[in-house]
């Protein structure tokens, strides 16, 4: 990008400018593998474009050298895509699409933690790439719920079978899905909201 | 067919989370555990400010003749409030290069910083209670 023209860089349009009365905002994190459908999902319910936000890793060399800085170094780029929900002219909630394959979100601080919760969306042709991703929210104790997006040749399997395999307790919502259909990733984002306000309402002062 | 089947874990039961100073641990056939070789956003220079993917950034002034061509960007940007993750976003910067960018303008009061809220032990019902409202309307 060219910052010599600073004032030629696209902004947010018009109607994509949060207005001076937003004062805080929150997050939902969408975690699934290559292709479930979590850029689908975003773009669907967002107000706004899907944008995305990029952030590096660098990778210290593995071998036997173990002297700081002499060790090689290969930097990555990972993508995240992210969409807005304005909830009130106060609060904002944005969406970030996170492919859940990489380990690297999972050092992100904050990431996971600092949301409200997680869609963990998955396919049932391809279930165990969601494993471990399930198992680290777990145990960062992040609650979340599972979408499961129903492709056309992808099994079915009743709810009571997909609990057993994933091993999920009998409160944590499971739901089918569609999200190319905007009512229906709404569905899934609501599912997920009642199922954390009933997290709270069992809390201490509940 | 059967799926496949997972075994759940519980909260704390970080495998590698308490590793001594004896190096990165290893998985079950000797090989190092990578993930705790990664650095997130290359060179680690200095303090930064402590800004979220959601923190919502409104600039305070107009660029001043001395901000650098990427500053003058980013307050051009949120002259209305933006997150974080939409500044890295238009202006194409990894996000780790914006917070450092913001941690300058935060610091020369170019910009304001609003913080996200951030889930807790327990949840604001308030709050969610304002998000489920607010997705019923979609
Ligand atoms: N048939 C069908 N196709 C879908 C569905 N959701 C997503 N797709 C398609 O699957 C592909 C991958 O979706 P994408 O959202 O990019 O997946 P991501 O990698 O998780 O972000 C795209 O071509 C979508 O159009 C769905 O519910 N049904
Ligand atoms: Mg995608």
């Amino acid at each position: 990008m060219d910052f010599k023209n600073s004032d030629t860089i696209p902004g947010p349009r018009t109607e994509d400018r949060l207005p001076h009365t937003a004062e805080a905002a929150v997050k939902i994190v969408i975690v699934g593998g290559f292709g479930v459908g979590k850029t689908t999902m975003v773009g669907s319910v967002s107000e706004i474009r899907p944008l995305t936000t990029e952030e590096t890793m660098t990778q210290a060399g593995i071998g036997v050298d173990d002297n700081y800085g002499s060790a090689s170094k290969t930097a990555t780029t990972v993508a995240m895509d992210f969409g807005r929900i304005s909830i009130t002219d106060q609060l904002v909630l944005y969406l970030f699409g996170t492919p859940g394959q990489e380990r690297f979100w999972f050092l992100w601080n904050g990431l996971f933690e600092g949301a409200l919760g997680a869609v963990v969306l998955v396919d049932t042709r391809r279930l165990d790439v969601s494993f471990d991703v399930m198992g680290r929210l777990e145990e960062r104790g992040v609650p979340f719920v599972v979408a499961v997006n129903t492709f056309p040749d992808a099994p079915r399997y009743p709810v009571a079978e997909l609990r057993g395999a994933l091993d999920l307790a009998e409160e944590i919502p499971i739901l089918d899905c569609d999200v190319r259909r905007r009512a229906s990733s709404r569905d899934v984002l609501l599912t997920l909201t009642r199922f954390l306000h009933s997290i709270a309402m069992k809390g201490p002062l509940g | 067919m059967t799926p496949p089947q997972r075994q759940r874990r519980s909260p704390g039961q970080e495998p590698y989370a308490a590793s001594s100073a004896a190096g990165p641990p290893s998985k079950d056939d000797g090989t190092p555990n990578p993930e705790r070789l990664f650095v997130i956003g290359g060179e680690g220079g200095g303090e930064r400010a402590d800004i979220d993917l959601v923190t919502l950034i409104v600039a305070r002034a107009d660029p001043p003749v001395s901000a650098t061509p990427e500053q003058a960007a980013l307050l051009r940007l949120c002259a209305a409030p933006l997150s974080a993750a939409e500044l890295s976003a238009y202006l194409g910067l990894p996000f780790s290069v914006v917070t450092v960018l913001l941690t300058d303008l935060l610091a020369t009061e170019l910009v304001q910083a609003r913080a996200p809220v951030v889930r807790q032990k327990v949840a604001d019902r308030n709050l969610l209670e304002a998000v489920m409202h607010g997705l019923q309307k979609l």
